[in-house]
């Protein structure tokens, strides 16, 4: 009997059909401005970094990624009103977007675990680069609370495992 | 290539969003908010200007101080002999300056004074013939603000519209956006100076009848609250016929396509004009002038048995006193009737770049009423007695005695 090796580690690589690759996105962002309006607590989470994360760790490709965190930042950005210029989440997801799908190259992001772990850690450095662009370029009147982002990484990262879950089922095998 | 294909998708997505937001947000700090791309192009670019600037300069001055001092000799001979012409003619002047600021002081007048300026160098323009500004080497950290006054030497040349950390744009008063409030030295006509896109400058407004001259003065009127009033702008070139109105071209005196190196208005203060005689009273003045009756004679002898019944008044003679000479007025001086100006006599001129000045800047007048009434003659003067004369012009120029009895008061 011969003796094969094979690798062990096996990149699986996701692609979303078109209607999905649109209309998720546009879900999350008007989830996002509208729910607050109804459940206050609801604007500590942020649905539409999660599911950058989530497309970019799926397709494990980092041009895919950027663009897919650019496009859904500057959509956040566009409905966060006239004062809030056009830019701050765009950057911010765009990064997250890059590092995501970088990290799903090298990860297994399957499991429940590390799913919990890159999301805590992508939403603090999402928060950090908006701080960072919103009091250094924009020269918005902003303070750093530590303990508010990590209540705000540990509450999105617990909502994206059961999202991340749910979402599974619209992945297609590339 | 393939390597860094990925970090360069993500560099021009990220530096993309820098730009949109740069495009968006602008500059908080200043008075008037720049858009930030603008800071960062003025930033990134006005250093070079000012080190080729530097290096011009330097390389100029090396030449003229060590290589080339051809006629040097000659050259200071003729500017000592000038300087010489000039500090005479600042005596005079300050004479007649003194005097007017007496004038002013009787007539309540009060002299807006260019309190602070600071010198800058030109380091670069627009580049656009439709926009006419230049950059200068200051900024905010200089104490520059907007809507500042920029001058030269020989003249007024702009306003400061967009200032930055170390430099500013100054907006040249030919520029089509620019608007100066001006009066006609000798017309005492006031108009709004505008820019033209070809880069003349131009009086609109003017009344068909109104008389203007081809080469009189056109200075600040004060009207626009930048420019201190009495400031040279230029001199008027030609007249034409509009439809509706005359269009007065002006050649402005400083050179706006040459210019290097200019001065911000920083502070402008008003105050009573300043008086050479210290504590000065405008009745110890007026006293000094008016005629007096003189004591009372020794009566002779012989006449000692006659009653009298007053003193014997000797008509006073007139002594002569130097009238006050009647040339034109004081640029951009507006009279306001009062009760003492009726007696006061028309004052002499003074050059807008008065030298008597302790600042050393230009000093232009304003009255303390708000009035803008403007007469082109002077103050009437008081019905005279027949012995009455004109005021002096000044404290030195006592009346002369004729008779040893005839002491003024």
């Amino acid at each position: 009997m011969a003796l094969t090796y094979t690798s062990r580690e096996q990149i699986e690589v996701y692609r979303f059909s078109l209607p999905v690759t649109l209309i998720v996105p546009l879900v999350a962002v008007f989830l996002q401005v509208f729910l607050p309006l109804r459940f206050p607590f609801f604007a500590i989470f942020d649905l539409p970094l999660l599911i950058v994360i989530f497309f970019a760790m799926a397709r494990r490709s980092q041009v895919a990624g950027l663009v897919t965190g650019a496009a859904i930042g500057l959509l956040q950005d566009s409905l966060a009103g006239a004062s809030h210029p056009l830019g701050l989440y765009g950057i911010a997801k765009t990064v997250v977007g890059y590092g995501a799908s970088s990290l799903g190259v090298k990860l297994d992001v399957e499991s429940v675990g590390t799913r919990f772990l890159v999301v805590i850690g992508f939403d603090v450095i999402h928060e950090l680069i908006y701080f960072l662009i919103a009091r250094g370029m924009v020269r918005m009147n902003m303070h750093w609370n530590w303990a508010h982002e990590l209540e705000s990484a540990f509450a999105n990262a617990i909502l994206a495992v059961f999202l991340f879950a749910l979402m599974d089922r619209l992945k297609d095998r590339a | 290539m393939g390597r860094y294909r990925n970090v360069s998708f993500l560099a021009a997505a990220i530096f993309l969003q820098i730009l949109g937001l740069a495009i968006q947000v602008k500059s908080p700090t200043e008075n008037h908010p720049a858009r930030l791309i603008r800071v960062w192009a003025v930033s990134t670019i006005t250093p070079f200007e000012k080190g080729l600037v530097r290096i011009q300069s330097g390389a100029s001055d090396l030449w003229h101080d060590y290589f080339y001092l051809r006629s040097v000799r000659q050259e200071n001979r003729e500017l000592r002999d000038q300087i010489e012409q000039l500090q005479i003619e600042q005596v005079r002047m300050k004479q007649d300056a003194d005097q007017a600021h007496r004038l002013q002081s009787l007539l309540g007048f009060k002299e807006q004074f260019i309190a602070k300026t600071l010198a800058a160098q030109v380091i670069g323009s627009s580049g656009s013939e439709q926009s006419r500004t230049v950059t200068i080497d200051r900024g905010s950290r200089d104490g520059v603000q907007a809507d500042m006054a920029v001058i030269s030497a020989t003249g007024v040349v702009g306003k400061v519209i967009s200032v930055f950390k170390s430099t500013a744009q100054v907006l040249l008063i030919n520029d089509q956006q620019s608007g100066v409030g001006t009066i006609l030295e000798q017309s005492r006509l006031q108009g709004v100076l505008k820019g033209k896109s070809s880069g003349e400058l131009l009086i609109d407004k003017i009344m068909p009848d109104e008389e203007v001259k081809p080469g009189d003065r056109v200075l600040t009127s004060g009207g626009d609250q930048i420019f201190p009033k009495g400031l040279i702008i230029g001199n008027v070139d030609r007249i034409e016929k509009g439809p509706e109105f005359l269009q007065v071209t002006v050649r402005p005196t400083a050179a706006l396509n040459r210019l290097e190196e200019v001065l911000v208005i920083l502070k402008k203060e008003e105050r009573d004009p300043t008086s050479t005689a210290a504590n000065a009273r405008a009745s110890d003045i007026l006293a000094e002038r008016l005629p007096s009756v003189p004591d009372k004679p020794p009566a002779p002898a012989n006449a000692a048995g006659s009653a009298t019944a007053g003193h014997a008044v000797s008509v006073p003679r007139v002594a002569h006193v130097q009238p006050v000479t009647a040339s034109s007025e004081i640029p951009g001086q507006v009279k306001s009737p009062s009760a003492s100006a009726s007696a006061v006599a028309k004052a002499p001129s003074a050059p807008a770049s008065n030298p008597s000045n302790p600042t050393g800047a230009p000093v232009v007048t304003k009255p303390a009423t708000t009035s803008s009434a403007q007469t082109s003659k002077p103050a009437p003067k008081q019905p005279a007695p027949a012995t009455s004369k004109p005021i002096a012009d000044s404290p030195s120029t006592q009346p002369q005695p004729s008779n040893p009895g005839d002491t003024p008061q």
